[in-house]
C-alpha cells in the first residue's frame, strides 16, 4: 500500500505550491496516471483524505486522468495503443517497441483559491 | 523521468502544454497552475542525490527484488562467497520487521545495514540515504540493496541505483512477469532461482517465462541462478563483473564531482 506514501509526496508539492501562489485553498488537483505508473487510482483517491486532513488541499477534488499505453515500435516506426502485459506493436507485432506513454504518475496542474483582496 | 528536461511531456498529456494559457484561469475565477511534477519528485531528488555519492566513490549499486521467499538473502549469500576474493561487498536489507537477513550477511563476513521499514512495503531514497549513513562507500566496491520481499510496491521508487535485478524463483510460475509488468518491465537483468526443483514442476516453462517478459518490450537478459549447484551462478556473476567492470570504466572516463564538498554522511534528513 504505497498510495499513501505517493499522495503525502504529492500533498507535500500541493502545499508547497499553494504557499508560493498565496492560496486560501486548493479546490482541485489533477493527476495523470498511466496504468504502467505502479499506482492505482482507486486505491490513491482512498488514502488522498486521511493524507489531506488538516492541509490546505483537505478539500480539494482530486481529479485522476488515466492516460493510454502507446508504444513506438523500432521495427517498423509506427505507434499503436497496447495493454500493461502486452506491450508489442499493434501493425507489426514486434516487441521491440519503445514506451512513450502510460507510465506517468504525475501532478498535472493545480486549481486554487487565492487570497481574498483587501 | 524527470521535470526538467521535457520527457514528462507524453503524447498523453502534451495537450496540457500546449494549450498554455487555456488553463490559466477556471470560468469561475478560480487560479489554475500547470505543474506536470512527478509525484515523487523528492523521492526521486533524494535517489539522485544517492547516486551522486555512489559515483564519487565508484560504487556500483544493485537494488534486488523479487517476492517474498524468492532467495534473495540466499543469492546474496552465495555471491559474497564466490566474489570474497575479487571485490568488496556490501548489503542494505530492507524488510518489514526483523534483522535476521542482515545478521546472515554479516556472518558472511560483509558490512550489512537493516532498514526495518515498520508497515513500509518498500524502501524509497530517504531509507536508503539513511542507511548509507552507517557505511563507509570507500571501502565498498558493489552495494546490494535488497528491497522490501515485494512485486508491486518497490519498482516504482528510484534509489539512486544503477540496475534493477529482478529475482524469479520457478516455484512461483512462469506467468509472473505478466501478472506484475509494472516490476518486470523494469527489470535489467532477470534471474531464476531454484532451478533444481524443476524437475518437480510440471508448470513452469523457461521458454514462457522468457516470452513474458518480452511482451513486456523488454530485452533483458534472463539467466539461471540456481545457488544450489555448483556451476549455477557463473552466468549472473559473469553479468555482475561485466556491470562492475562498465561502472569502472565509467568512473574513469568521467570522474564524479565530489558530492557538497565536507559532507561525510554526518548531517542528518530533515
Amino acid at each position: 500500500m504505497h498510495e499513501l506514501s505517493i499522495c503525502q509526496s504529492l500533498l507535500d508539492q500541493v502545499e508547497q505550491l499553494a504557499h508560493q501562489h498565496q492560496a486560501q485553498q486548493v479546490v482541485k488537483i489533477v493527476l495523470h496516471i498511466g496504468p504502467l505508473s505502479g499506482v492505482e487510482a482507486p486505491l490513491l483517491q482512498h488514502a488522498y483524505p486521511l493524507a489531506a486532513a488538516g492541509t490546505v488541499a483537505e478539500h480539494a477534488v482530486l481529479e485522476i486522468h488515466t492516460l493510454p499505453i502507446k508504444v513506438h515500435c523500432k521495427s517498423c516506426g509506427q505507434d499503436s495503443e497496447a495493454s500493461a502485459n502486452r506491450l508489442l506493436c499493434a501493425h507489426c507485432g514486434d516487441w521491440h517497441t519503445q514506451l512513450i506513454s502510460g507510465d506517468e504518475m504525475l501532478l498535472a496542474s493545480l486549481e486554487l483559491d487565492q487570497k481574498e483582496d483587501t | 523521468m524527470c521535470d526538467t528536461c521535457g520527457c514528462n511531456v507524453t503524447p498523453g498529456n502534451q495537450h496540457l502544454v500546449e494549450n498554455d494559457g487555456k488553463l490559466a484561469h477556471t470560468p469561475d475565477g478560480k487560479q489554475a497552475i500547470d505543474v506536470l511534477h512527478s509525484l515523487l519528485h523528492e523521492n526521486d531528488h533524494q535517489a539522485a542525490h544517492n547516486r551522486a555519492h555512489f559515483a564519487q566513490h565508484g560504487v556500483l549499486v544493485l537494488n534486488l527484488m523479487s517476492s517474498p521467499g524468492a532467495g534473495k538473502t540466499a543469492l546474496l549469500e552465495a555471491t559474497i562467497e564466490a566474489l570474497r576474493d575479487e571485490c568488496r561487498i556490501a548489503v542494505i536489507e530492507g524488510d518489514l520487521e526483523t534483522e535476521n537477513d542482515a545478521q546472515r550477511i554479516r556472518a558472511k563476513g560483509v558490512p550489512a545495514i537493516q532498514i526495518a521499514t515498520g508497515s513500509a512495503c518498500h524502501l524509497d531514497a530517504h531509507m536508503v540515504h539513511d542507511a548509507l549513513h552507517q557505511m563507509n562507500l570507500s571501502q565498498i566496491d558493489i552495494l546490494f540493496i535488497e528491497n522490501v520481499g515485494n512485486l508491486v510496491c518497490p519498482a516504482s521508487f528510484d534509489l539512486g541505483h544503477h540496475h534493477n535485478v529482478v529475482l524469479l524463483s520457478v516455484t512461483e510460475g512462469d506467468d509472473k512477469p505478466a501478472k506484475y509488468p509494472v516490476m518486470f518491465r523494469a527489470a535489467d537483468v532477470m534471474l531464476l532461482s531454484k532451478t533444481d526443483l524443476l524437475a518437480f514442476l510440471d508448470d513452469f516453462s523457461l521458454e514462457k517465462a522468457e516470452q513474458h517478459l518480452r511482451a513486456l518490450a523488454n530485452q533483458a537478459p534472463v539467466l539461471n541462478a540456481n545457488v544450489k549447484q555448483a556451476d549455477g551462478l557463473d552466468a549472473w556473476l559473469h553479468w555482475l563483473k561485466h556491470a562492475w567492470q562498465q561502472q569502472r570504466e565509467q568512473a574513469e572516463a568521467a570522474p564524479a564531482p565530489a558530492v557538497q564538498a565536507h559532507h561525510h554522511h554526518t548531517h542528518h534528513s530533515s
